[in-house]
């Protein structure tokens, strides 16, 4: 666990980007940093690996101060991916990915053995292992730097913008990749962003700070989106902080009706305007009109249980019937949401 | 054409006289001579001006040292400060000569390593000190590799100054390849001037190679991009 007791850091040009700041990164949770630009972010994330001292408070480590430990042993221990993945031009990947297990004095053939496993776990082709960083896209050399973050397995994990410098679609895999990882190592991390999307899709823990460096409110995504402390979290938030909610509210409770679903051949209930025409295999084929029973049209569908009520919003919105097709992990149909269920799910939610 | 054919004669002549080719005024012990004067020069140039470069640049202390050492390289004549030196120390050692060669292989040298440090990115310092790695293994493991092509631009600029220049120094007495033009002006013997013209300049390429050739060899092909994006396989190095 990190804890920060009423830290403050004064710059020597006198400005104060953190200012009695005291909050908690509990072991093995993504704990997210976010907030406007110059509110304390980056200052707060170096501060605890020493790569700034704070002015006032201390930052403990597991309860030891880390004010007590040398900076370079300390920084062994602890992960730190930074925005330009940092990584070093003139040593190969496996070299690179290898840095702190080097430091630590491993033995050299352990050490880019323990690399190549890393390379594999963040989803890098072997391959690669043999360039130097000029050879890989922006994508690749960010996936090297969370690699060599995790070398020496360190028990934490610093992030600062770690994915702000790459395209939406590579952030969006990259950020995945992160929570499979997560899921497996259990680190403790304290993860850097001035994107809210990606605080709450990351953060078991959301820390908002406000400019001057004080924290407006820390909460998990869901309490946040819904219970904001202040107008300025709320303006932080956005305008579609209600829609953005429905992506922490479950599926399981949804009433589904599973007479609109009809196997091969066989015709719609009595007064529908549209049922659901199943294949063989009891997966979606499309959805039939009721007076044009050769016509087949698009459908949307969510994992029932695993996707959240703004899939299933989705999944209405994107087909005509407005209706929702449920389906389980391996794609078959177990029933639809309709208008009238969604409506009764939001209402809940709203409520909640 | 007849300039050529009496050029191409004069260095027949000189190089076709086997006296040329023995004692202590032969082409082996001028050449010897020569790489001796300029090696001591550089390598003393070096022992003072990469540390001090190295050092300013990674602490960024005592950057005037830089500025002043920049421009007394460009206000000082060497020529005259050699004379100078002769005058006052005479010409009884070689040192009258080294001294004023080290003074002007230096500036390069430290001006370059300076800037090659200076110049790594801030990230990437910021990122080696991340990683635990302590402010010598930062110089030394990441700023010294990635400055690399600088430094050794400083060295290669220094070194062919200094191997002109030593050419120059054949004026006080001493020896190397000069003395073949200053020598062959005097006595009007022209197959020497231009022999010795030819050497001179050969010399001057050769090192101009071997520096080529260390770079070569000593900057990660990571900072040169001299690599095509194709590798072989990391496989052959995993199986090591
Ligand atoms: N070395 C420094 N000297 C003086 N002031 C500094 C220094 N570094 C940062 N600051 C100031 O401290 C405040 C906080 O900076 P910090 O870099 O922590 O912000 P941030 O939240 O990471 O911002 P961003 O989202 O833009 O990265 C800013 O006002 C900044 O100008
Ligand atoms: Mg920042």
């Amino acid at each position: 666990m990190i804890t920060f007791d009423e830290v403050t850091k004064r710059y020597p040009d006198g400005t104060v980007a953190v200012d009695r700041l005291s909050l908690e990164a509990p072991t093995g949770e993504i704990t997210v940093l976010v907030g406007p630009s110059g509110c304390g972010k980056t200052t707060s994330l170096r501060m605890i690996n020493r790569m700034i001292d704070a002015s006032e408070g201390r930052i403990l480590l597991d309860g030891v101060p880390v004010e007590g430990i040398d900076p370079p042993t300390l920084r062994r221990g602890i992960g730190y991916v930074i925005q330009q993945a940092g990584l070093f031009p003139h040593r190969k990947i496996v070299d690179n990915v290898a840095t702190v297990p080097y430091l630590l004095g491993w033995d050299r053939r352990k050490a880019r053995d323990r690399a190549m496993e890393l390379l594999e776990r963040v989803g890098l082709d072997p391959s690669l292992a043999g360039r130097y960083p000029f050879q890989l896209s922006g994508g690749q050399q960010q996936r090297v730097g969370v690699a060599r973050a995790l070398a020496a397995d360190p028990p934490v994990l610093l992030m600062d913008e770690p994915f702000s410098a790459v395209d939406p679609i590579v952030r969006t895999s990259l950020q995945d990749e992160l929570l499979r990882l997560q899921a497996e190592l259990n680190k403790t991390i304290v993860f850097v962003t001035h994107d809210i999307d990606e605080a709450i899709k990351l953060g078991d823990r959301v820390a908002v700070l406000r400019v001057g460096g004080t924290l407006a409110q820390l909460a998990d995504p869901k309490t946040l989106l819904s219970r904001p402390a202040d107008d300025f979290v709320r303006e932080f938030l956005g305008h579609d902080r209600g829609i953005r909610r429905l992506q922490f509210v479950p599926t399981s409770g949804l009433e589904l009706r599973t007479d609109l679903a009809v196997a091969p051949g066989a015709s719609g209930p009595d007064g529908e305007p549209w049922h659901l025409a199943l294949t063989p295999e009891g997966r979606p084929a499309g959805w039939v009109p009721r007076d044009e029973p050769e016509r087949l049209e698009r459908y949307g569908t969510f994992v029932l249980g695993r996707d959240s009520l703004r899939s299933a919003l989705d999944a209405a919105l994107l087909s005509p019937s407005g209706c929702a097709v449920a389906v389980d992990g391996d794609g078959k149909v177990v029933g639809v949401a309709t208008r009238d269920a969604l409506d009764r799910a939001l209402a809940e939610a709203a409520d909640g | 054409m007849s300039w050529l054919t009496s050029f191409l004669g004069w260095l027949g002549e000189f190089f076709g006289d086997p006296a040329n080719w023995s004692g202590p005024g032969g082409i082996p012990a001028r050449l010897t001579e020569h790489l001796e004067f300029s090696a001591l020069a550089l390598a003393l140039a070096v022992l003072v001006a990469v540390p001090v470069g190295l050092a300013i640049g990674h602490t960024g202390r005592g950057q005037l040292v830089v500025v002043v050492a920049a421009n007394l390289a460009r206000a000082l004549p060497t020529l005259g400060v050699l004379v100078l030196f002769v005058l006052l120390l005479g010409t009884s050692s070689i040192w009258p000569v080294i001294i004023p060669l080290v003074l002007l292989a230096v500036p390069p040298i430290l001006v370059n390593t300076y800037e090659g440090i200076r110049g790594v990115e801030p990230e990437l310092r910021d990122a080696a000190y991340g990683m635990g790695l302590r402010g010598g293994q930062v110089l030394g493991q990441v700023l010294v590799p990635v400055a690399l092509p600088l430094i050794l631009l400083g060295l290669r600029l220094s070194a062919i100054q200094v191997v002109a220049t030593t050419t120059v120094a054949a004026y006080t007495g001493l020896g190397g390849l000069g003395r073949y033009v200053i020598d062959g002006f005097a006595t009007k013997d022209y197959s020497s001037v231009v022999g010795g013209s030819v050497l001179i300049v050969a010399f001057a390429l050769v090192v101009q190679a071997a520096f080529t050739l260390v770079q070569r060899v000593t900057v990660s092909p990571g900072v040169s991009r001299r690599l095509k994006v194709r590798q072989p396989p990391a496989r052959k190095e995993n199986s090591r």
